[in-house]
């Protein structure tokens, strides 16, 4: 295969002077989507549950009311993730693709190690300039997991674990109530506290809930979980009714085509810009 | 008088070879200048970690634990950084330790003062965080801060009174206050507790105080288990010294962990 030189894989950073020089002359640099975000997950008795919020912010700006934080990587394991959107979604989607790849190659489940050392292979590769934090959690033959992963590709397995900027207030939760071998019921009210912790303490995590309950039978979405924020009714309404304002006179004035001309245009390219 | 130097130095040399007045002299050999302006530290050297107070129903408590770090060394394990000013208010700092001692013995003359001019009513919270909000903004408006995040609990017209005073001056009431760790992971817990229970009773809420105390030894790398307890009702304010955390803590999670994968 012809190896054309200019082809560069990898962040380009050429650019990064002419940046600095930009900003340093007022130039408003965009902010980047993140999901300032509180992410959690437990490992129970028969499995492991993952929680996170639904919101998505830009700056200081919500940009979305309701993002779904926990991306589908196989049917045995699901992952939560806090930092850049983008760089989460194509993350999460490309290990996603790279698993089932590994299933199909193996013709067997895929153990969530296998997805942990992906995972933090490909962000040690990039030097953490990935923003993807992430909590891994899968059920495999080996047991339950729950692994978090930070952008530098540095992992941690561990019975609880809270990422994001709301994992303060949410690690609280853990701290004071998880113990292992918990039931089902315990485990998922313990999630949800725990985001819940976030969502009203922490201003970059917000709305509702969303739970994924993962056992040897399989996961279950639960998506919302708890709508911790519901949209208030608004009390009045401030139109004006017909009639409040007096018509004192009317006059009515058709428009009067006076002359008709047609002229065809010839075929222009599509706009693409 | 040499006016070609006129503009170049501070002042011509009274002697050959010696400084200008008022300033220091230059050994020879050495080519850093000596700054003439005072420069005021704008850092901490020894501090103290997060406080955490709540109202309950009856009074208020504030706990903090008695550690003084000199950055990642956990130097002076007992220093009391609670005190009680007089039977209506009580002082709780976190930051720089040399500005709350400073700030301890202004105040407690301010008491003496009071007393011996025969003033009777007593200095309560309300008026305590009032002076120090006007005292702390002052100063870091003069660029020479008190590095301090204050909490001031007590009794305010008869009525228990919780404020934070900030090194910037950021001043509020509230009903459960913390500084530094403890404002991320004590209020979530304080509140929804508050939520669960509505009012809190003074063993829930000594209970709740420890339980803070104990999640954030677990979690801020500058804290530790020994602590204090300020407790202030309508009778008076009662300090407990000396206590420990450490026997209640649990550490067998580590059970749970080989490894990093």
């Amino acid at each position: 295969m012809e190896d054309s030189g200019d082809i560069h894989t990898g962040f380009q950073f050429t650019n990064f002077a002419r940046n600095e020089k930009m900003v340093s002359r007022g130039f408003p640099m965009p902010v980047c989507r993140k999901t300032g975000t509180t992410i959690a997950g437990v490992v129970f008795k028969d499995g492991v549950v993952l929680g996170a919020d639904t919101r998505a912010t830009e700056g200081d700006i919500v940009a979305d009311k309701n993002c779904s934080k926990i991306h589908y990587l196989q049917p045995n394991m699901y992952c939560c993730g806090a930092g850049t959107a983008a760089d989460l979604e194509m993350t999460t989607q490309l290990m996603a693709g790279q698993l089932e790849l590994h299933r199909l190659n193996t013709g067997r489940q895929v153990p969530v190690i296998a997805a942990n050392s992906m995972f933090k292979q490909m962000l040690f590769r990039y030097q953490g300039h990935i923003g993807a934090a992430l909590v891994l959690g899968g059920v495999d033959k080996y047991g339950s997991h729950i692994y978090s992963i930070h952008p530098h590709g540095s992992t941690d397995r561990l019975p609880y674990t809270t990422m994001g900027s709301g994992s303060l207030a949410a690690m609280t939760v853990f701290e004071e109530r998880w113990h292992p071998d918990m039931e089902l019921d315990e485990a998922k009210q313990l999630v949800r506290d725990a985001i819940a912790g976030g969502v009203f303490n922490d201003l970059g995590s917000g709305s509702n809930i969303d739970l994924c309950i993962i056992t040897k039978d399989g996961a279950n979405m639960l998506r919302p979980y708890d709508v911790a924020n519901v949209k208030g009714q608004r009390v009045g309404k401030y139109e004006y009714k017909r009639g409040v304002t007096e018509v004192l006179t009317k006059k009515v004035r058709p428009i009067e085509i006076v002359s008709e001309t047609v002229r065809p245009i010839p075929g222009e390219d599509m706009d693409t810009a | 008088m040499d006016v070609g130097r006129m503009f170049g130095e501070v002042a011509p040399p009274l002697w050959s070879g010696g400084p200008a007045p008022g300033g220091f002299y230059s050994f020879p050999g050495t080519n850093n200048k000596q700054h003439e302006t005072k420069t005021h530290t704008m850092y901490p050297s020894t501090s103290g970690t997060s406080v955490v107070g709540l109202v309950y129903d009856g009074g208020v408590m504030l706990g903090a634990d008695t550690l003084g770090s000199y950055g990642s060394l956990a130097r002076f394990r007992n220093v009391e950084r609670t005190f009680k000013v007089t039977d209506k208010a009580v002082l709780t700092c976190s930051g720089d330790i040399a500005d709350y001692q400073f700030i301890r013995e202004v105040i407690e003359q301010k008491v003496r003062d009071d007393e011996i001019s025969g003033f009777t009513p007593v200095l309560n919270a309300g008026a305590l965080h009032c002076w120090l909000t006007r005292v702390l903004y002052n100063r870091r408006s003069r660029f020479d801060p008190l590095w301090l995040e204050c909490v001031v609990a007590g009794f305010k017209d008869d009525k228990p009174f919780l404020g934070y005073v900030d090194k910037i001056g950021t001043a509020f009431e509230a009903q459960e206050v913390a500084s530094g760790f403890g404002m991320h992971m004590a209020i979530p817990m304080i509140r929804e507790a508050r939520e669960k229970k509505g009012n809190l009773t003074r063993d829930d809420a000594r209970k709740l105080l420890v339980d803070c105390l104990k999640v954030l030894y677990y979690r801020d790398c500058r804290a530790h288990f020994k602590y204090q307890v300020a407790d202030v009702t309508a009778e008076g304010v009662k300090i407990e010294n000396d206590l420990n955390l450490k026997p209640d803590t649990s550490w067998s999670i580590a059970n749970f962990v080989r490894g990093y994968e």
